[in-house]
């Protein structure tokens, strides 16, 4: 037997097998590892978790133990940050690999990336960078998630952005935009409710106007997330999608809005700074899994009429 | 002629956005490019800041993460101050935020600043092992038993492969005593930062161990480390500090973890 191929099949056995886990309906949280031991010791929540996927490309350690940990008793959503599927230059085939490896050791539940850049030339600016919405844009977007999509073998959800600036150049609304992504590639969306408002209020557009527009019926996931406020140029409001508070009222009723409309679709709390102690974050995905529960059952109850 | 930079790598028109707000991101004195505005007119220069500040923060945010004790040693202003200079000078080329920093042990080094700390950079080469240590690659340890067939006069031709996650960190101050009095809540106690040690990193299982080393075992490891046999290592040692205990640092090459196999070379 070639050394090559007893060592895949040493990598093989050596493998975690994980059970397959349902994430329909369920509310979750971003998975923080300093939460492990509580939520390791309390009561199976029903939720999931999600975890930023660069945080996981080491080689090894403690980060895949917890996250192994975590996978084997929880459906896992995994959430890309920095593959710069809006850069007009080629995709890092690197990253795309070890994101792709990361897919296929963990299987995931939900697989999401962002509608935003992050790499110009070599330079990793770690933010999502806002870019305009053209033809020629549309066109690069849709062949890196093409090759994303079949670096990974399924359908990646993407996300929508909250945007401070506006490009002078941009022909075609948001909406309009993620629509025609989602029609070229056949990838799925996540909707970022929160992203939605920050984004609204500081281009003031509608937000209920922006959800009627948006392809619920493609949606797979739903963010929800604390903003900040500062002021623009001129002094009106300008929101920071800053992930480190509760998600604000305004956003618990859009959300509440959507799954009416949509159904219960999977929901996650994301916080990532200020990160409060485990039972606030359970409580805020408790919040969460109620709405989605009312509209689960108000959908069976219309169903079955 | 001028290359055409509104066309982007796979030919497609309409890709000068991304050169536009990069060349400004890290540039607090360029003005906000011109290709982005508010809504109805309204201008754009605190809304791209958002963007400016999102960035700086983030990667001083990831420095201060990677090198806690640095940040305790220097202050909390001090810290972000000199990150941010590295941060223009280096910018991240990775997307994996753990492998950024690599190079600011050397920039602490120049670090105008930090010339009275000239320990600084050897406290923080620790803290970049330690981390590196942290996300290696897992591998089983080499453990006294692994050895137990070896006869005693083939010793001296093992050779020893490296456990992934083991560092060695060499400094002429006591950069260890001052990387782990930081790293820890405590109130550091008065440290004579002149006595030279030498640091072993290892993570046998998934806890990152530093220790120090006794004089001569940083030239017996090194030298193990390269793969050469334990017999030229040793000599190397005792070549160095005529006091090096063999045992002692036998021990301290099991017991740490640094190894993950051994085999036995050919013969001297």
């Amino acid at each position: 037997m070639s050394g090559d191929l007893t060592a895949s099949l040493e990598r093989e056995s050596s493998r975690l097998r994980f059970p397959a886990h349902a994430i329909a309906g369920l509310a979750g949280t971003s998975f923080k590892p300093q939460h492990l031991q509580a939520i390791l010791a309390g009561p199976k929540a029903p939720g999931f978790f999600e975890v930023h996927a660069e945080n996981y490309m080491g080689a090894g350690g403690s980060p895949h133990r917890a996250l192994e940990a975590i996978r084997r008793d929880y459906p896992l959503s995994l959430h890309g940050v920095c593959m710069s599927i809006g850069a007009p230059q080629p995709l890092d085939t690197a990253h795309l690999a070890r994101f792709a490896d990361l897919v296929r050791r963990y299987e995931p539940a939900l697989v999401s990336e962002h509608l935003a850049w992050s790499t110009h030339e070599r330079v990793n600016f770690n933010d999502l960078l806002p870019l305009p919405y053209t033809g020629a844009t549309l066109a690069t977007v849709c062949d890196n998630i093409d090759e994303v999509q079949e670096a990974i073998g399924r359908a990646l959800l993407l996300e929508n952005p909250s945007t401070y600036v506006l490009f002078r150049e941009s022909t075609m609304r948001e909406t309009e935009f993620i629509r025609a992504i989602a029609r070229r590639t056949g990838c799925g969306l996540l909707l970022d409710i929160n992203n939605v408002f920050v984004s609204a209020t500081n281009h003031g557009f509608s937000p209920l106007e922006y959800l009627s527009e948006f392809p619920l019926g493609l949606v797979g996931e739903i963010h929800l997330a604390g903003h900040a406020e500062q002021s623009d140029d001129e002094g009106g409001a300008l929101l920071i999608d800053s992930h480190d508070r509760p998600v604000a009222n305004a956003v618990w009723s859009l959300f509440e809005g959507v799954v009416a409309r949509a159904g219960p679709i999977p929901t996650l709390i994301e916080w990532d700074s200020e990160i409060p102690e485990w039972p606030r974050l359970e409580a805020e995905a408790a919040a969460a899994q109620k709405i989605l529960d009312h509209a689960g059952t108000v959908g069976r109850r219309s169903h079955a009429a | 002629m001028r290359p055409d930079r509104s066309v982007n790598a796979r030919g497609v028109a309409g890709a000068a956005y991304a050169a536009a707000l990069s060349a400004a991101l890290l540039e607090p004195d360029r003005e906000t490019p011109l290709l982005v505005s508010g809504p109805a007119g309204k201008a754009a220069a605190k809304r791209y800041n958002v963007y400016r500040n999102n960035v700086t923060v983030s990667l001083i945010d990831a420095l201060a993460a990677a090198y806690p004790a640095v940040q305790r040693i220097t202050g909390v202003d001090f810290f972000r101050a000199m990150a941010r200079f590295h941060i223009r000078e280096t910018p991240p080329t990775s997307p994996l935020l753990f492998e950024y920093g690599r190079d600011f042990p050397a920039f602490i080094e120049r670090y105008e600043y930090a010339q009275g700390m000239p320990w600084l950079a050897d406290a923080a080469r620790i803290e970049r092992a330690w981390l590196d240590a942290y996300h290696a690659a897992d591998a089983p340890a080499l453990s006294v038993a692994d050895l137990a067939s070896v006869s005693p006069e083939r010793l001296a031709d093992l050779v020893f492969t490296p456990h992934p996650a083991t560092r060695l960190v060499r400094s002429r101050y006591a950069a260890v005593t001052i990387f782990a009095a930081n790293r820890e809540p405590a109130p550091v106690e008065d440290i004579d930062a002149s006595q030279a040690e030498d640091a072993l990193i290892t993570r046998p299982e998934f806890d990152v161990v530093v220790r120090r080393l006794a004089p001569g075992e940083a030239e017996f490891l090194s030298v193990l480390m390269a793969g050469r046999p334990l017999g030229g290592a040793a000599a190397a040692a005792l070549g160095a500090h005529p006091d090096f205990d063999i045992g002692m640092g036998l021990t301290t090459l099991i017991e740490s973890g640094a190894c993950a196999s051994a085999q036995l070379g050919e013969s001297s």
